[in-house]
């Protein structure tokens, strides 16, 4: 998958407000929301921001914290943008 | 009674010896213990325990969390190894998508921020990181974890 780090090794909250505070288009999605193939980890609700074709969201790996990613996904944005039904804004 | 032991980063050594000492705990109760972690958590533990003594069942991490996300599986108590944030984060997760009773097991050098971002869990925390007996004499504090479940 081709990602881009945008906030390396930080908490989750440094990885939610970056989103918040950096992002215009943001979704709020519950823990355990399904995207990229992967099940997100993290403190509900979740932001996720979209720009352009890009998700931007945090990701959490267990010995090194939390990221913020960017990745590339048509697909994706299309879902948070229609709105599927265990989103909430 | 079904329990899941979820174990984040073993780069503290007490998660594992921890982790075994309350699945014994568990085991004896009648429990059925799933435990999940990375390979290095789950290959820590399955060394520990050659002969599955203790460990009766294991899980990756990931797809227990997608597991419980789709309701494909749900467990009675959750213990929550926790000694940074990510481990918070976890413990946010499964208190979202599990209706499992949380257990938080908090160590590490600097445990007070990690107990307070544990509101709304049972807690056992000690200042641990080689030693368990500090964590096993809270966890010993427990007389019943079945009764938690109740």
């Amino acid at each position: 998958m081709n990602y881009e780090i945008l906030l390396p090794n930080s908490s989750f909250k440094e990885c939610a407000d970056y989103i918040k505070k950096n992002f215009k288009e943001i979704y709020y999605v519950p823990a355990g929301y399904k995207m990229f193939e992967s099940y997100l980890v993290g403190i509900p609700p979740i932001p996720i921001a979209i720009e352009n074709d890009d998700i931007i969201m945090p990701y959490v790996k267990p010995c090194h914290g939390c990221f913020v990613l960017r990745i590339p996904g048509k697909e994706e944005v299309g879902g948070l943008r229609k709105g599927k039904s265990n989103i909430f804004i | 009674m079904k329990a899941l032991l979820m174990m984040g980063c073993p780069e503290l050594p007490v998660q594992t010896a921890a982790a075994l000492y309350i699945a014994n705990k568990l085991n004896r109760e009648g429990f059925v213990v799933t435990s999940a972690g990375n390979k290095a958590a789950i290959s820590l533990l399955l060394n520990s325990d050659p002969e599955k003594h203790y460990i009766k069942k294991v899980m990756d991490l990931d797809r227990c969390i997608g597991a419980l996300a789709e309701k494909k599986i749900d467990f009675d108590l959750c213990f929550v190894f926790i000694h940074s944030d990510s481990g918070i984060t976890y413990l946010a997760t499964v208190k979202s998508i599990s209706k499992a009773k949380t257990v938080a097991v908090i160590f590490g050098k600097e445990i007070e921020p990690l107990i307070e971002a544990s509101t709304g869990s049972v807690i056992i925390a000690a200042k641990s990181v080689h030693n368990p007996t500090p964590l096993r004499a809270q966890i010993d504090g427990v007389k019943s974890w079945a009764a938690l479940t109740r």
